[in-house]
């Protein structure tokens, strides 16, 4: 009978307030999922390892990357290895993946939201990346102007 | 006995459970079963987009509905420090007139721009009543994109009403005043010999939305109040409500309304059109502002016109005919099938409804009451199709839905009516807190209302809010009328004064292409800094123009120096953010002007004229991110004929131009 009576008791809390729960919903909509499937070494975003293919340096591509990275990019971002609002620029096509560096400037908002290594540099900079609206081809330029600027033949 | 004891226990469990769980819950649910009718969730998009004139604020604010909340208030007449419209220098021309710069209007009636008699999303415009103009919103942006002054006008209220393809945005002159190329310098009681309305119809560019004063149509002096144009059976046509046919000057509360009938004048503005063709018009010289801001180069230009083409309606017949209208008609408005025009004659007791199909027999069976000043008057019952008998008092605006109803708003017995335009019964009355204008049910003067809402927008709250003193906000008031009874939902204070709005689906204008931002390679402003690299400081006489740029979170450059007592400084600030809802703002010390609010990818620019040396902080004003309170910087202002040099900087200290304020001692032994 006791059993009754919990059951019961349980069965009129969720009838009681039911008219609510429809709303809680809403608010949980836009929750993060888990970060489970998360994949570091890639990121987040259209770019995998076989997509964003390296060869041999373009200059031309480069060149290219360099005029939308002084437009974009260089209020933020040194060359060398000094931080300036970011990051310096020195040695991140060496410690990154490519794929993940395309993800990341193409889609900067849900990766600073989920990448562990970019949420420690969050701390320090405490200025989340802009989402700048670069192009495919703009970002793919930008990645050939950082290979160039470390060294890339 | 035990069975009883266990039913109690039952029953007090759940009494307790019930209230332990449900604290009181939100205040929709509280206040009535009515409210979450307009209740929208936290994070959810409303349905209807509310395009509301601001009156005596000059602007245009946009609500969603059914929430009532404010979305954003467009400045287009008057100033706006808070966005720099009118402050800086890209849109200082904007407000440019033929009277010079005007910083303030009164903006009463908004339409959006339709295709085949239906809301296209594209435009919306509102009217200028104090210096007669015509804005043109784009919905895109949400911003003014247009103004054009109407010259041979006064009290532009009548506008900006347009045709069922925006062919035309029309604007009735409320004030009839001797011609712009007539001498002006006469006895104000010549009214009647001298004083003339006018009619201005301006063509709406099909692709670009660009106006042009095509054409005007010179009219008897009386006061031109509202308008709507045909639709359908009666497209090409226009109606205008006209009060004052007594024709006064002075004492209009009383002498103006002396007759039992003035006029509702009907345009055939398809003919108008063919006249203007023959060359019938007469070339008038005038002087009228045409504005327009391009999104390309990020600044506006004025340009003053010289001349319209004005037809005359005495002499060419055919283009207006009079139509009797009880008692000072307000509202003119034109039914879904175009065929039912409605007349409220706001001191009448009575609502007329014409038929379009009857007012044509009319003309040809010339069933005229002779003219008025040249113009035939149609005899009343050969263009009336019936009357609304005692609906209420004051009426003023009508409505329509999408089942054969009208809805007319009740000025003095400040209430709304429901009546059906086939039977012209009244069907249900609510009152309205307190004496409403007018009214808008989300496409209500289309060819297919959406129905759904009804917005009463009422001109006094007296007891409705909290107390703020003498001034007291305006309101809107909305009901449910998707049933046979009208059902107030909810209630919200407005901006200025709410007069005609307008109301689309959410989706018509979120999926018409909204700008989120303008690309910094698309920028063609003449002042654009491409990057920080392209940022420099440039001296013209006493000009110094800096060309700046802003990113989260430093400007650049961020120290300058060499700017002298006289000098004027512009300036120029490039937001090189490319990502939706990051503006920065920027201000300086002592600006006798206001703050820019750059958006991404744009290039604004603030005057400055320092009127002091020293040193001047700037600022952002929108808060951008966590160290936007580091988004500051210095301008060092020297005395005129000063020696130092020009110089600007971001993220070095210059070597020291002036002596160290603390002279050291050499030690001797050096």
């Amino acid at each position: 009978m006791r059993k009754t009576i919990i059951l019961f008791t349980v069965m009129a809390i969720i009838y009681a307030c039911g008219g609510d729960k429809k709303k809680a919903a809403d608010f949980t909509d836009k929750t993060t999922k888990s970060g489970a499937d998360y994949d570091p070494k890639r990121g987040l975003g259209k770019y995998t390892t076989e997509s964003v293919k390296l060869g041999a340096l373009d200059a031309a591509m480069a060149e290219n990357g360099s005029k939308v990275q002084a437009v974009k990019c260089s209020s933020c971002h040194k060359l060398t290895e000094e931080k300036l609002v970011g990051p310096g620029w020195k040695g991140v096509t060496t410690r990154r993946e490519a794929a993940w560096i395309m993800n990341f400037i193409t889609n900067p908002d849900p990766m600073i939201d989920k990448d562990p290594v970019v949420q420690a540099q969050l701390e320090l900079c405490l200025v989340r990346m802009p989402n700048q609206s670069l192009t495919d081809e703009d970002a793919r330029n930008i990645l050939e102007f950082m290979r160039k600027n470390d060294g890339a033949k | 006995m035990n069975k009883i004891k266990y039913c109690y226990i039952l029953l007090l469990c759940f009494l307790l459970t019930t209230l332990l769980n449900c604290k009181p819950k939100n205040a929709s649910t509280a206040a009535s079963g009515d409210a979450e009718k307009a209740y929208v969730a936290p994070g959810k998009y409303d349905a209807f987009y509310n395009f509301v004139s601001g009156g005596f604020s000059g602007q245009m604010s946009v609500y969603g509905l059914p929430s009532g909340r404010l979305l954003r208030v467009i400045p287009v007449f008057s100033v706006d420090p808070e966005k720099s419209w009118g402050y800086s220098e890209e849109t200082k021309p904007m407000l440019n007139t033929s009277h010079g710069f005007v910083p303030w209007d009164d903006l009463h009636h908004v339409q959006l721009s339709k295709t085949n008699g239906e809301y296209d999303g594209r435009w919306a415009f509102g009217n200028a009543n104090n210096t007669p103009r015509v804005a043109r919103i784009d919905l895109k942006t949400f911003r003014t994109a247009e103004i054009i002054e109407l010259p041979n006008s006064a009290g532009n209220h009548s506008s900006p009403f347009i045709t069922e393809n925006t062919e035309y945005v029309v604007a009735g002159t409320r004030f009839s005043v001797p011609p712009d190329d007539a001498n002006g310098d006469i006895p104000i009681n010549t009214y009647k010999q001298n004083f003339k309305g006018t009619l201005s119809f301006i063509s709406v560019g099909k692709a670009d939305g660009k106006m042009d004063l095509s054409f005007q149509i010179q009219c008897p002096g009386v006061n031109f109040d509202l308008s709507r144009a045909g639709k359908g059976k009666s497209h090409g046509w226009f109606f205008f409500s006209c009060y004052n046919t007594e024709q006064a000057n002075t004492l209009l509360e009383v002498n103006a309304s002396q007759k039992d009938k003035d006029f509702i004048m009907a345009v055939n503005w398809k003919k108008a059109e063919e006249y203007l063709k023959a060359g019938k018009g007469r070339k008038q010289s005038v002087k009228y502002a045409h504005n327009t801001y391009s999104d390309a180069t990020h600044s506006a230009t004025s340009e003053i016109k010289t001349e319209v083409t004005v037809l005359d309606s005495k002499e060419l017949a055919d283009i207006c005919y009079f139509i009797p209208c009880p008692k000072s008609p307000h509202g003119c408005d034109v039914d879904p099938t175009g065929e039912y025009i409605v007349g409220s004659g706001k001191l009448a007791a009575l609502i007329p409804v014409f038929s379009f199909d009857k007012m044509i027999k009319a003309i040809a069976d010339k069933a005229y009451d002779g003219n008025f000043d040249g113009i035939p008057v149609i005899k009343y019952e050969a263009a009336l199709y019936g009357e609304v008998k005692k609906p209420g008092l004051g009426p003023l605006h009508t409505e329509f839905d999408a089942k054969g109803n009208a809805y007319t708003s009740f000025f003095v017995s400040s209430e709304v009516v429901k009546w059906n335009i086939k039977d012209l019964k009244v069907l249900d009355r609510v009152p309205t807190y307190y004496s409403v204008g007018h009214l808008c049910i989300p496409g209500g003067d289309s060819k297919t209302p959406y129905g759904k809402y009804l917005i009463a927008y009422n001109k006094i709250t007296k007891d409705r809010y909290l107390p703020t003193g003498p001034e007291l906000a305006q309101s809107a008031q909305l009901y449910d009328i998707s049933g046979d009874k009208m059902q107030m939902i909810l209630d919200f204070p407005t901006i200025g004064e709410p007069h005609y709005a307008q109301a689309a689906p959410a989706d018509l204008i979120k999926n018409n292409g909204q700008l989120k931002i303008f690309k910094i390679a698309e920028n063609k402003s003449i002042y654009k800094a491409n990057g920080e690299a392209e940022t420099k400081v440039v001296r013209e006489g006493n000009k110094v123009h800096v060309y700046m740029t802003a990113i989260r979170s430093h400007f650049a450059p961020d120290n300058i120096e060499g700017i002298k007592f006289g000098d004027e400084v512009y300036f120029h600030v490039t937001n090189l953010e490319q990502d939706w809802d990051v503006p920065h703002g920027f201000s300086v010390k002592g600006a006798n002007n206001a703050e820019l609010l750059i958006m991404p990818g744009e290039t604004s620019t603030l005057k400055w004229v320092p009127d002091r040396t020293g040193i001047f902080p700037m600022y952002c004003t929108d808060f951008c991110s966590a160290l936007h309170q580091e988004m500051q910087g210095y301008v060092r202002v020297s005395p005129a004929g000063s020696s130092v040099p020009l110089s600007f900087s971001v993220g070095k200290n210059n070597p020291a131009a002036i002596p160290t304020p603390a002279p050291v001692a050499v030690p001797a032994n050096k």
